[in-house]
């Protein structure tokens, strides 16, 4: 089950340029959220506070809250964090010194299970919740790097599901895929949140229409607008969402 | 007009690189050709199986000696790869860009271009006088310091290859800074990080002068690790310079077999393990 | 609410952190450590001969005196004779291997330039005794006299074994290293300044002169001092060919001595503190030598990794 995430006042800096500044949401467990705006408006910061890794980056700093399922992150390990809020990147990042298989049950593994029957059904059951068990399962043996971009993709978003978080964070997963590569991940993406809350950055708005329940707006660091996906996009509160959102300008 | 003379200017200069390419490459050919020539005529299997004779004896080898590089190489290695990418992993994954971590590059950086011998020296003053013998410890670890600043530097090359986004797919997994370094990124720049390893060893394995006042020679098998031991390029030296035509040709076949070890090194090294790109 | 949060790590993690940080320190500490050892060592020659020590002529073990300028004398003709040929011939190699050859040929030629740096120091020293000394004393020299006698460097009976044997084998030692380096900050040369050269209508050559050189420039300097800071300190192949003779004399013909040398020489001998002192003094300058070169040598090597400095488009 996904769990409800609630950000309250966050503001991130990177280096001394404010990047979120205040940023106050609610996001309902088992939806697809999407998040957009133009580039540099502090959308891909936004999930990287949630799974603390833009912490990680030099100069950096965060003030605020994030409660996830009735904790605050800020009062965990963020290791631990990681391996309930998952990742998946904008550009797919297989390790490029493992096998399919190796990949896929990395973060298990690397945390100490040891197992092998469990490791191979864990394997198993994120290839087909990622939909590329079919095309790899007679060779799990290859180098990860030996698959096409959509395919590395979905191995990427199984390697995330293998260690069965419960919120799922992605990165403009599709930015750098072919238009079929795109439409396996949307479904994908429709899929995956019965099990799971999602958050998606995209810069491509009919890819939010398509796939997200609810919708946000970012602008200059600052959440603009956040409500039901049709509202978003066919009558917007905002003057600016609906400058954004019908061309208008970013 | 002009521009005729600039054309054969530009034809002339270009003579004028292949030219100091050539003579760049007649030593290596003169050394090598020697090498082979007087190193074949001098080689067979009493050289590997036995020990060093006295003068004018017929039938001596250098069995002590090519076993006695072995071991110290093998020691060198022990302590200097480990330190060496040990101090590389600081470098590139924790401090990449402090004033620590530029100290301690440039250090480094510095250290490759100390004299051997004067490794030798260091280490025969505060290893051989405080043990109060000379061995084959000492020795091993006169390379290991030589071996350190080249193991650093190749290796850093190497991890800073690795894309950080590798990084942080480990870190996104919930796996933990140092498990992500030791478990993902060192195997993923594991092929580059070796073959600096080996150049190293290339590089140390022919070295002399910073064995002569550590691990000294021995005509004899050394028993343990804390004695005087044999090594081919001291062997070498040692008969060069001695006045007799039987350590002459020994001296011959040593080297060859010396730069056989070494270019085969290199060779695997550069083409086994070539692909750099990451 | 307003606190800022930092990150925790486990134990093992800082585990592996303080093991790396400490033995990235231990570099910095074992340079440090290799100076006080030698200059401690080093500290009754320093305080019985003083200054005196670099100027003074005599080394006379069985007197007790030394002094260590025939050693200073021999090591620095021989690594400037050295210069004089490598420098040239290997920047050669340099802007013919990086600007001029073929992409195969490069790979092959370069390969074979870095051999060259393979060689171990003993088999140069092997190949110097039985080939080059003997050549130089039958043919090279009796030709250099002959010709240029007229100079002080060029007279005086062929010996084979000398200064000039020297240079000449540490010329071929230090080869390599300047052209590596100099390969090095010419490949950093951006693309777009010999582009702009050869949009101007620039020959190659000249697309070398005005854009490629004055860029690297300070680069190459870092590569010489480089090769210069290995032709001090190497010990074997010297050795082998100086003639080991503490003299000071004008011809290159002449048989000498060098610091590294009289150090792998007489080393082991040195039967009592004050000799062993002064062996370690020696030393001891070529480590303050080499140190300082090295330092410098980097420092331009780095500014040219870093971005232009000096040259500019035609």
């Amino acid at each position: 089950m996904g769990h409800t995430l609630s950000v309250r006042q966050l503001e991130a800096w990177y280096g001394s340029n404010q990047t979120l500044k205040g940023i106050n949401m609610e996001i309902a467990s088992n939806h697809v959220t999407a998040i957009i705006g133009p580039s540099g408006c502090g959308k891909s910061t936004f999930v990287r506070c949630i799974n603390r890794m833009h912490e990680t980056l030099p100069g950096s700093k965060v003030k605020g809250e994030i409660i996830l399922d009735g904790e605050s992150i800020y009062e965990q390990d963020p290791v631990v964090l990681r391996k309930m809020v998952g990742m998946v990147f904008q550009k797919p990042n297989p390790f490029p010194s493992m096998s399919i298989y190796e990949n896929v049950v990395a973060g298990v593994r690397l945390n100490g299970m040891r197992n092998k029957k469990t490791l191979q059904d864990i394997a198993e059951k994120s290839l087909r919740m990622a939909a590329l068990w079919d095309e790899v399962k007679d060779r799990l043996n290859y180098s990860g790097m030996s698959l096409s971009g959509g395919q590395q993709q979905r191995l990427c978003i199984a390697r995330a599901l293998a260690v069965e978080p419960s919120v799922l964070l992605m990165d403009e997963p599709a930015s750098a895929l072919d238009p079929i590569a795109t439409m396996h991940i949307e479904g994908l993406v429709r899929q995956l949140k019965e099990d799971y809350t999602i958050l998606i950055v995209t810069h491509n708005m009919q890819q939010a229409a398509r796939i997200a329940d609810s919708t946000a707006f970012f602008l200059n660091g600052e959440l603009v607008e956040h409500g039901p996906t049709s509202e978003i996009f066919t009558n917007p509160n905002d003057k600016r969402t609906e400058d954004y959102i019908t061309g208008r300008f970013g | 007009m002009n521009d005729i003379f600039r054309k054969y200017q530009n034809w002339l200069m270009l003579i004028v690189f292949i030219i100091a390419t050539i003579i760049a490459l007649i030593p290596l050919f003169g050394v090598l050709g020697y090498v082979l020539k007087n190193g074949l005529s001098a080689l067979n299997i009493q050289f590997f199986i036995n020990l060093p004779k006295a003068m004018g004896l017929p039938g001596g080898g250098m069995a002590n000696a090519i076993v006695g590089t072995l071991i110290m190489v093998l020691i060198a290695s022990l302590i200097g790869i480990p330190i060496g990418i040990l101090a590389a992993i600081y470098l590139t994954e924790y401090d990449r860009h402090s004033w620590l971590s530029t100290v301690v590059r440039f250090a480094t950086d510095v250290l490759t271009g100390i004299p051997s011998i004067i490794v030798g020296i260091v280490i025969y003053t505060a290893v051989v006088l405080k043990m109060g013998n000379f061995s084959a410890l000492a020795g091993g670890l006169a390379l290991a310091i030589i071996m350190i600043p080249l193991i650093i530097r190749s290796t850093e090359e190497m991890l800073k290859l690795v894309s950080h986004s590798i990084r942080e797919a480990g870190y996104a997994l919930g796996i933990s800074k140092g498990k992500t370094i030791l478990k993902i990124v060192l195997p993923t720049a594991a092929k580059g990080i070796i073959t600096g390893a080996m150049l190293a060893v290339a590089r140390v394995a022919g070295e002399t002068a910073p064995l002569l006042f550590t691990a000294l020679g021995n005509q004899y098998w050394a028993r343990s690790l804390n004695e005087p031991i044999a090594s081919l390029p001291v062997q070498i030296f040692q008969y060069a310079t001695s006045p007799y035509k039987e350590w002459h040709q020994l001296a011959w076949a040593g080297s060859l077999v010396l730069i056989l070890m070494v270019i085969i090194l290199n060779l695997v090294a550069r083409f086994a393990f070539r692909s750099r790109s990451i | 609410m307003s606190k800022q949060y930092k990150l925790t790590a486990s134990l093992g993690d800082q585990i592996l952190r303080l093991l790396t940080l400490s033995m990235a320190i231990g570099v910095l500490v074992l340079m440090v450590w290799m100076g006080w050892q030698m200059f401690d060592t080093a500290r009754p020659s320093i305080q019985r001969f003083g200054l005196g020590f670099i100027t003074s002529r005599v080394w006379d073990p069985v007197k007790e005196q030394f002094g260590a300028l025939p050693f200073i004398y021999g090591t620095l003709v021989t690594s400037f004779l050295a210069l004089l040929l490598a420098a040239p011939i290997g920047l050669g190699v340099a802007i013919f291997l990086n600007e001029m050859a073929e992409s195969r040929f490069r790979a092959v030629v370069g390969f074979l330039v870095e051999m060259l740096a393979a060689i171990p120091s003993v088999v140069y020293g092997l190949w110097g005794i039985f080939v080059l000394a003997p050549w130089l004393k039958t043919t090279v020299e009796p030709g250099l006299a002959k010709w240029l006698g007229f100079i002080p460097l060029f007279q005086g009976t062929p010996v084979g074994f000398g200064m000039l044997a020297g240079g000449l084998i540490l010329a071929v030692m230090i080869l390599p290293t300047i052209a590596a380096i100099s390969r090095e900050v010419m490949a950093a040369v951006p693309n777009m300044q010999r582009e702009a050269a050869l949009a101007l209508g620039a020959t190659k050559w000249e697309m070398i002169r005005v854009a490629v050189l004055p860029y690297a420039k300070s680069g190459i300097m870092g590569g010489i001092m480089l090769g210069l800071g290995r032709a001090l300190g190497e010990t074997m192949a010297v050795t082998m060919v100086i003639g080991n003779r503490p003299d000071i004399l004008a011809s290159l013909f002449a048989p000498a001595y060098s610091m590294a040398a009289v150090i792998a020489n007489e080393f082991t001998e040195a039967t009592y503190d004050l000799y062993l002192s002064a062996l370690v003094e020696i030393g001891l300058i070529l480590f303050g030598i080499t140190l300082v070169l090295n330092f410098f040598a980097r420092l331009l090597v780095w500014s040219v990794g870093r971005g232009p400095k000096g040259g500019s488009i035609v």
